[in-house]
């Protein structure tokens, strides 16, 4: 077998057995409230950790580039309460914007 | 028998107010057309990164099948750019492997953070997990609670645009421009601010929230790509103050 069918099935497979783990062995019953109280943090965290990375990592340095002045333009859609497809367009036309003029 | 119909219809009365107020004031759709609408704005953007992973495989020299089969399995954009990444310069498959899992390990605390809202046997909530990836999860985060159907609306379209794209870009090469310089990789971030922002409602998802974040950039230089994130599930334990308090003073009283 190619490396690039090795890759593909173990890949694959880690990844159905990552995302299945919690619903299989936890789903469809209420979490005892002290943990649910925990789990319900892991959404805030993991989001505000996907804005950070997304906006401010590139490979495994941290730049200050485009994509974070499109975050400041967006939050900037957000504080103003636009609907979710204008934050994003914000965002998308700020970098844009930037990289042509660059 | 009349004594439960009284007591439902006085239950049902006294809720009546409260549900009208909250429907007024919150006209939330929800269900898998919801989740549908919900990603249809992102769908250019997952789509034209498809393409880019399409026509970065092929290049790579993964061949039109590996190409797609991994997009239909795998089904997680980073993931596999990395698998591709490490190949196409020589790498060995077991480091490609490795940055893979790496990458994908934060599926394992996100699908745990929504668990409890999947329903049915286990062959049903392992298949309906798989639809689980960044943005679908992200949108189903609905007034603090997880959006099952939401997340398998968004989850379904965004498979068949991912797919759809590498196939693009595995066979009609690279005839779509550059998704940076449309500015498509700034979408993302934006997203999931977006998303984020109705979640910081009490000091523990504000302080959850700063903490990831802080995390994740702290480690971003010193670990490899896919432990930031993961790491960064480590700031829902500031959910144990408040947790542990009772239990403290109790034990502080025996004292």
């Amino acid at each position: 077998m190619s490396a690039a069918w090795t890759a593909v099935l173990v890949v694959g497979l880690g990844t159905v057995a990552l995302k299945a783990a919690g619903p299989v062995l936890a789903g469809g019953r209420e979490l005892p409230q002290g943990s649910a109280r925990v789990v319900n943090l892991l959404a805030p965290a993991l989001l505000a950790a996907l804005v950070a990375t997304q906006a401010f990592a590139s490979e495994e340095a941290l730049v200050l580039d485009e994509r974070g002045a499109g975050l400041v333009a967006a939050a900037g859609a957000i504080l103003l309460k636009a609907p979710l497809l204008v934050v994003v367009l914000v965002a998308a036309v700020t970098a844009a914007g930037l990289r042509l003029i660059a | 028998m009349r004594a439960l119909f009284i007591h439902t219809a006085g239950s049902v009365l006294a809720r009546m107010p409260d549900s009208t107020a909250s429907l007024k004031s919150r006209p939330r759709r929800t269900g898998y057309g919801a989740g549908l609408r919900a990603i249809a704005p992102l769908l250019p953007a997952v789509l034209a990164f498809g393409v880019s992973f399409g026509v970065l495989s092929d290049a790579a020299g993964f061949g039109a099948a590996a190409s797609i089969v991994m997009s239909l399995t795998t089904f997680a954009g980073s993931a596999q750019f990395a698998i591709v990444s490490v190949l196409g310069a020589g790498g060995t498959v077991v480091a490609a492997i490795a940055a893979a899992v790496l990458l994908n390990a934060r599926y394992g605390p996100m699908a745990l953070s929504a668990a409890s809202m999947f329903r049915g046997g286990r062959v049903r909530r392992l298949l309906e997990a798989q639809l689980l990836v960044d943005e679908s999860w992200a949108l189903a985060q609905r007034d603090g609670e997880f959006d099952r159907r939401v997340m398998i609306g968004a989850g379904l379209a965004l498979y068949v645009g991912w797919s759809t794209g590498t196939a693009i870009g595995v066979f009609a090469g690279d005839s779509i421009g550059d998704p940076a310089a449309l500015g498509l990789d700034a979408a993302f971030p934006a997203l999931f601010l977006a998303l984020l922002s109705p979640l910081l409602r009490n000091r523990d998802s504000l302080a959850a929230a700063l903490l990831g974040a802080g995390i994740a950039l702290a480690l971003t230089p010193i670990t490899p790509a896919g432990i930031p994130v993961v790491a960064a599930t480590a700031a829902c334990l500031v959910g144990l103050r408040q947790a542990a308090q009772p239990s403290r003073s109790v034990e502080e009283s025996r004292a």
